[in-house]
């Protein structure tokens, strides 16, 4: 081995043990007897049949998966006007002030955020007595912070591709409308899948914005999951941890799988 | 096409930038337990004095910005060797490599949190390790302290350090360091005069997407901190969840706002840019 090649080894086997040894331990102790996380005292499945029926959990993640599919969905379609909006549109009125607060929102600490939109649905409260807080208003502050994802991947997505596409459907007789559903919204499917992925992500995932805007009445599985682990380390969160790693790393190996199908066929 | 641009900027305005102009505008109210809200509207800066007079908050403060600055230096140092590897590895490597990094961010942030708690405690893994080997006779506890906060955001952000840096890096034009050698540089020099000012846009905006939330952030002094951290993001969430202080919270929230507006302008400068060359 040179000394760059000895370099690269080392940083990256640092790297990645670190990455990854404390999830790795995270499954392991999923499966131990003992409720203390610390003390490996033999294998046993029992934390994960207790999750199993655990309903608090489980109604609990039933929320957050339909908060992260609704606002996942509807944080694409706006990220999708934003960034088109972005990239094709150079001069409208407001339009810095547009590309500042489609950046922002990703940049914005959370707890700002959460007040600022907690503020806003008491106010609205107060002066047209809704919505109640739950469902509703967490999908409403998922989207408003996850469609600025969608939008820069869309936008870097559009801003990479070749124009003369669209002006050849242009030239051919399309309509706008036609060049954009038949041309555009293929070529920039692939953006439109990882920035629904990515929404859908921080939607699951998402706890302070969450905390502030939820009501009494609904809890999102890491509204549960923060109560729980608060009071200390807890084998059932453990078996959780390895569901969620399971799912995306599967889900991860899955794109990667496709995008290199994809690029393979490509001519 | 108007309405294209119409619904993200209505959304945007009425979600976003309205609900900021709510918190100004009730940071200068008064805190009103027996009201529901609990809070007087009015114009008063007496949240305001307080958090600049108060001992606690300025050192609330200053501790914010300290853990969240040697944190960001520490995993810049963990992270540019990273990327540097990455960018150089093989082509076909790349993917993968990049991916590993990628993978523990598309799992939940909280649970990656939660896993340093098992890992931390006083007879945690870490602990039964230092024991066994006889490194360290009596390990404290290091759960609870500043250094478990350290640990945990640069545990939790190396994945934002690692891509802007890969991303600028795997675009250096690599034949720059052969000619500085050609032309007599040691690896080291070659590294500092060439290698590092050309990855400085990526230096920036990986510093900049971990300093910013770290500055802000709850979740990881609140599990890993203890008690005796202060960081001004838990501040906040003390003050509006126990205190039931809004004016309080809000006035928190403008200041960090305010603090943290000069390198989120240059983030979104940065980004606009970056765009652009694309």
């Amino acid at each position: 081995m040179t000394g760059r090649a000895r370099f690269a080894f080392t940083a990256l086997a640092f790297g990645y043990a670190f990455l990854y040894l404390p999830i790795a331990l995270v499954i392991v102790y999923s499966f131990n007897e003992s409720r203390l996380v610390t003390v490996w005292a033999g294998f046993s499945t029992k934390w994960w049949e207790a999750l199993m029926h655990n309903e608090a959990m489980l109604d609990a993640a039933w929320l957050s998966l339909r908060i992260a599919l609704a606002s996942a969905t509807l944080a694409t379609l706006l990220g999708l006007a934003a960034g088109y909006a972005l990239d094709r549109v150079p001069r409208f009125t407001g339009r810095t002030l547009f590309a500042s607060l489609v950046i922002a929102p990703m940049v914005m600490p959370e707890v700002v955020m959460g007040i600022s939109m907690l503020l806003l649905f008491v106010g609205s409260d107060q002066l047209l007595g809704g919505p109640a807080r739950g469902f509703l208003t967490i999908t409403v502050a998922h989207v408003t912070f996850s469609l600025a994802f969608v939008a820069i991947v869309v936008q870097a997505r559009l801003a990479d591709f070749d124009r003369t596409l669209e002006e050849a459907a242009m030239d051919l007789g399309a309509t706008p409308r036609t060049t954009f559903l038949t041309v555009t919204l293929p070529l920039i499917a692939p953006a439109l899948v990882s920035g629904w992925l990515l929404a859908f992500t921080l939607s699951l995932d998402d706890l302070i914005l969450t905390q502030f805007v939820s009501g009494a009445q609904s809890q999102t599985l890491p509204m549960r999951v923060y109560s729980s682990v608060r009071l200390g380390v807890d084998p059932q969160i453990n078996v959780l941890a390895t569901i969620v790693i399971a799912i995306a790393a599967s889900a991860l190996v899955l794109s990667a799988w496709l995008t290199r199908s994809s690029v393979d066929k490509r001519p | 096409m108007r309405l294209v641009i119409a619904l993200p900027f209505l959304w945007l305005g009425v979600f976003f930038l309205l609900p900021l102009v709510l918190v100004l505008g009730l940071s200068l109210g008064t805190n009103a337990p027996d009201l529901a809200p609990p809070v007087e509207l009015g114009v008063s800066f007496a949240s305001f004095r307080l958090l600049f007079t108060d001992d606690l908050y300025l050192a609330a403060w200053l501790s914010s910005l300290r853990i969240a600055a040697t944190s960001t230096l520490v995993t810049l140092l963990l992270g540019y060797p990273m990327a540097y590897a990455i960018a150089r590895a093989q082509p076909r490597r790349r993917p993968m490599l990049l991916m590993l990094v990628v993978l523990p961010f598309w799992t939940s942030f909280l649970i990656r949190v939660y896993a340093w708690m098992g890992l931390l405690a006083e007879n945690g893994i870490l602990n039964q390790v230092l024991r066994a080997t006889g490194l360290v006779a009596d390990p404290g506890t290091i759960l609870g302290t500043e250094w478990a906060v350290h640990l945990g955001i640069v545990y939790a952000y190396l994945p934002f350090m690692v891509l802007p840096l890969y991303v600028t890096l795997e675009k250096l034009d690599w034949s720059l360091l052969e000619a500085a050698s050609d032309l007599g540089a040691r690896p080291l020099a070659a590294f500092l005069t060439v290698t590092l000012p050309l990855s400085l846009p990526g230096i920036v905006a990986g510093c900049l997407l971990v300093f910013i939330p770290a500055v802000g952030e709850f979740v990881i002094p609140d599990l890993l901190g203890g008690t005796r951290t202060l960081m001004i993001g838990k501040v906040l969430w003390d003050e509006f969840f126990t205190n039931s202080d809004w004016p309080l919270a809000s006035a928190v929230a403008i200041c960090l706002l305010a603090l943290l507006v000069g390198p989120i302008l240059i983030f979104q400068r940065h980004q606009e840019r970056s765009l652009e060359r694309i």
